[in-house]
């Protein structure tokens, strides 16, 4: 009996959690690992065209709410998720003409489309703050709780609750969709497999009669679509905050190197390895101690290994491991 | 002369701008806006020795401002002493055990040749001193945080004068850029920005959470100043008579005696901000004026040719013979110690150290928005840029409530857009900042005063 209630704690603290944030940093870490691979340069605006995606899926749930329109039990939220990346569709594909386009066609070294996109970012940000301001917004209704930790405990008789958020199960259902659809569009259409052909070796895919600005196109609607979803479902499950979106940029760069950038499975991956990392490094394992092992043995400590203030710090050092031991990433990417 | 007239007309016309923000808004404001202006300037060297010369680029300048802010606090504050009799011993042994850590790790590496029974010898090694630590600094770091914590709670500092820190800070930031520079500088260009950019966040979290050594978030306060306090000078004979010497004219005017006193009170008050602040401008201008020199110097000495050799083109200056590794690392640390020596001013000129308020855009992206802006590779552009993107971060407010006015003149004051409109003013900094950036890179790649390089 102490036993599955270490168990459920750990599923309950630990497990739930990392695996929704996890989900939410692949997401992003997908997009911004194609852009590198495909566009070939580091794009500093991801954290903040999530927050972009999540304003407008923000403005249109509002909309449907004052229409009366509801999913139910289901947040409304989901059926503004693609109002939301058709608005970002138009954003991206504008910021690439406007901006972007130049620097490509003039064969620009990374660095200085990097830069470029540190003026988008700054614009975006700016964006984002004037139309909803920098607070902090709950767009979340429908139900809360698909399990509750108390109806958990009464059914099962166990001391310990596992409480699931809906937000948490719509997560991973939705991540499960996207990324599916998204691999199987890379893996198996003739379009995703002139882009991957076109990020392996550019010279070649033009040869070959891959039209480069398809690609881009294409590039950037996906990113587009990935930064949205991700964001809301981010926003969804905790709340949405201009500055939080921004800050999120930097997991998400840990998690497209560590699964080894340019690589979309890798960063798909990687994704869930920062999230896991942090929660595991930072949790107290006091309770699941005390469950675990005979009294006489119970330990004084909180036994946390880092306190929960270095919680990013964490996926950055892990960062840093990965690039001292094996810098293309633990999946092999682009070898930089 | 005729070759510099552009930089000599670029830098009249800011300090024009920031005159004329003195007799729009007020001197003060004026002043503060030059003394900021003077620390970015400092800032931007540094990064622009990195960008500009080396070809280097590092985003974690928003972690050596902190740590020279730290040097700071550890230099000038006064040391608390019942904090070092309850954690201090343990605190140095923590050190000593560091050092002996990396000493140790040196040894095994040097003296064993390299395979996987090195590796685990060196994670043994490393855990253990870690679990060493750990249990030696825990008890030590609650009993320092319990002393006093409302005002103290950590161990305070050397209670040195303030700009001692300056050096200090530089040593600071340049120990982290060595330690970074080993780990990061191989790697290609966009992917050091983004390795040095989670770097300092790392830093940054040490700061704000390691309470014992810096009070965290909990900030500290009433450093103090190498200039006069406004409140002492206030009380001084020669500052009144100064200030009495200088308003002579429009003090004559008042005939009432009585209000003559009041309007010099009022003047002296308001001239003693004006004179801390005029101390502070000229230690800044000192400080700038040095690092132009010396980095100038090194531009156009044969070390920065070779810098420049390299930045252009690697594998050339690596085939005639100059080490490019070694060079790179070298400026790495010269570019980050200066970043530092700018942190430490800055928490010289604000008295506090809030560790709160390091944040990425204001301290990495912003910083190089200014070198980029400004000109990359010439330090006159860089630091011109740190002058013109820092008026433009303070002053963005009011020109956009300006423009904001102009354009919305025909709605009502009370219409909903335009409310909402100027409630969001202070976010149109980054609007400027942004479509500044986008509109140099696009048209002036190299800057309001680019790169000039003389030819032999």
């Amino acid at each position: 009996m102490d036993f599955l209630n270490a168990i459920i704690l750990l599923l309950n603290y630990l497990f739930v959690p990392a695996l929704a944030y996890g989900s939410q940093l692949a997401l992003g870490a997908i997009f911004v690992s194609l852009i590198y691979g495909i566009l070939r340069f580091a794009y500093f605006t991801a954290g903040d065209l999530m927050s972009f995606g999540t304003m407008f899926t923000i403005l249109f749930t509002w909309y449907f709410q004052s229409l009366g329109i509801s999913l139910g039990f289901l947040p409304t939220a989901l059926i503004a998720i693609p109002f939301g990346i058709i608005v970002t569709i138009f954003y991206v594909l504008l910021k690439d003409k406007l901006v972007f386009s130049y620097y490509r066609t003039k064969k620009s070294p990374p660095v200085m489309l990097a830069m470029v996109s540190i003026g988008t970012m700054f614009v975006t940000q700016a964006i984002v703050r004037i139309v909803i301001g920098p607070f902090d917004r709950r767009f979340f209704d429908g139900e809360k709780f698909i399990i509750k930790a108390n109806e958990f405990k009464e059914m099962t008789g166990l001391n310990e609750g596992l409480a699931i958020k809906s937000t948490q199960v719509i997560t991973l259902f939705v991540t499960i969709i996207v990324v599916s659809i998204l691999f199987w569009f890379l893996n198996k259409t003739k379009t995703g497999k002139s882009m991957r052909a076109y990020s392996d070796n550019e010279d070649l895919a033009l040869l070959s009669g891959i039209d480069p600005k398809r690609v881009v196109m294409i590039t950037w609607v996906i990113a587009a679509i990935l930064a949205t979803v991700g964001g809301a479902l981010y926003g969804l499950d905790k709340s949405f905050k201009p500055f939080t979106y921004f800050n999120n940029m930097l997991p998400i760069f840990a998690a497209a190197i560590v699964g080894g950038i340019g690589n979309p499975f890798g960063a798909f991956l990687g994704g869930y390895v920062i999230a896991f990392s942090e929660i595991l490094l930072t949790y107290a394992y006091k309770k699941f101690f005390v469950y675990l092992l005979p009294e006489s043995l119970e330990p004084d400590g909180l036994l946390q290994l880092l306190s929960t203030d270095y919680k990013f710090a964490v996926s950055f050092s892990i960062l840093v491991i990965v690039l001292l031991f094996r810098p293309s990433g633990i999946f092999k990417g682009k070898v930089l | 002369m005729r070759k510099n007239l552009d930089v000599i007309a670029a830098y009249s016309i800011m300090l024009g701008l920031i005159i004329l923000v003195g007799f729009l808004q007020s001197w003060s404001m004026a002043l503060s806006i030059l003394c900021l202006c003077l620390i970015s300037a400092v800032m931007t060297i540094g990064a622009n020795i990195q960008w500009g010369y080396a070809g280097l680029i590092n985003f974690g300048i928003m972690g050596y401002t902190a740590l020279g802010g730290l040097a700071a606090v550890l230099v000038s504050a006064p040391p608390v002493e019942e904090a070092w009799k309850a954690g201090g011993l343990n605190m140095l042994l923590c050190a000593f055990i560091i050092f002996s850590m990396i000493f140790i790790i040196r040894l095994i590496i040097k003296k064993f040749s390299k395979s996987k029974n090195r590796n685990y010898i060196i994670a043994a090694v490393i855990i253990a001193g870690l679990i060493l630590l750990r249990l030696i600094s825990a008890p030590a770091i609650e009993s320092i945080e319990a002393v006093n914590p409302a005002t103290t709670g950590f161990l305070g500092g050397m209670g040195l004068p303030i700009l001692f820190s300056w050096i200090v800070g530089a040593f600071f930031a340049g120990g982290l850029a060595y330690v970074i520079g080993k780990i990061a500088l191989g790697l290609r260009a966009d992917y050091l920005a983004i390795a040095t950019l989670l770097i300092s966040e790392i830093v940054i979290s040490v700061i704000k959470h390691e309470d014992w050594l810096s009070r965290g978030v909990k900030n500290v306060i009433g450093l103090k100043r190498p200039v006069p306090y406004e409140i002492d000078l206030q009380g001084k004979e020669w500052f009144i008579n100064l200030v009495q010497k200088f308003h002579q004219g429009s003090l004559n005017l008042i005939s009432n005696n009585l209000e003559k006193q009041q309007a010099l009170k009022q003047l002296v008050i308001e001239s003693s901000t004006v004179f801390v602040k005029l101390c502070f401008a000229g230690l800044f201008t000192a400080v700038v004026i040095v690092l132009l020199i010396v980095t100038q110097k090194a531009l156009y000495s044969p070390w920065g040719r070779m810098m420049r050799a390299i930045r252009d083109n690697e594998e050339a200056a690596n085939a005639m013979g100059k080490n490019v590794v070694k060079q790179h690392l070298l400026i790495f640390v010269l570019g980050s110690a200066i970043v530092g020596i700018a942190g430490a001013m800055m928490v010289t000129y604000d008295g506090l150290f809030t560790p709160g308020s390091y944040r990425p855009m204001r301290y990495t992206f912003l910083i190089w928005v200014m070198v980029i802006v400004g000109g990359s590779g010439n330090n006159f552009g860089a630091i011109l840029g740190g002058f013109a993107v820092w008026f433009l971060w303070i002053e963005a407010a009011p020109i956009a409530l300006f423009l904001i006015n102009l354009f919305t003149s025909g709605l009502e004051e009370t219409n909903a857009l335009k409310v909402h409109l100027i409630n969001s003013i202070p976010y149109f900094r980054f609007l400027m900042m942004g479509i500044g950036l986008l509109l140099i890179m696009r048209y002036r790649p190299k800057g309001i005063i680019p790169e000039k390089i003389k030819r032999v």
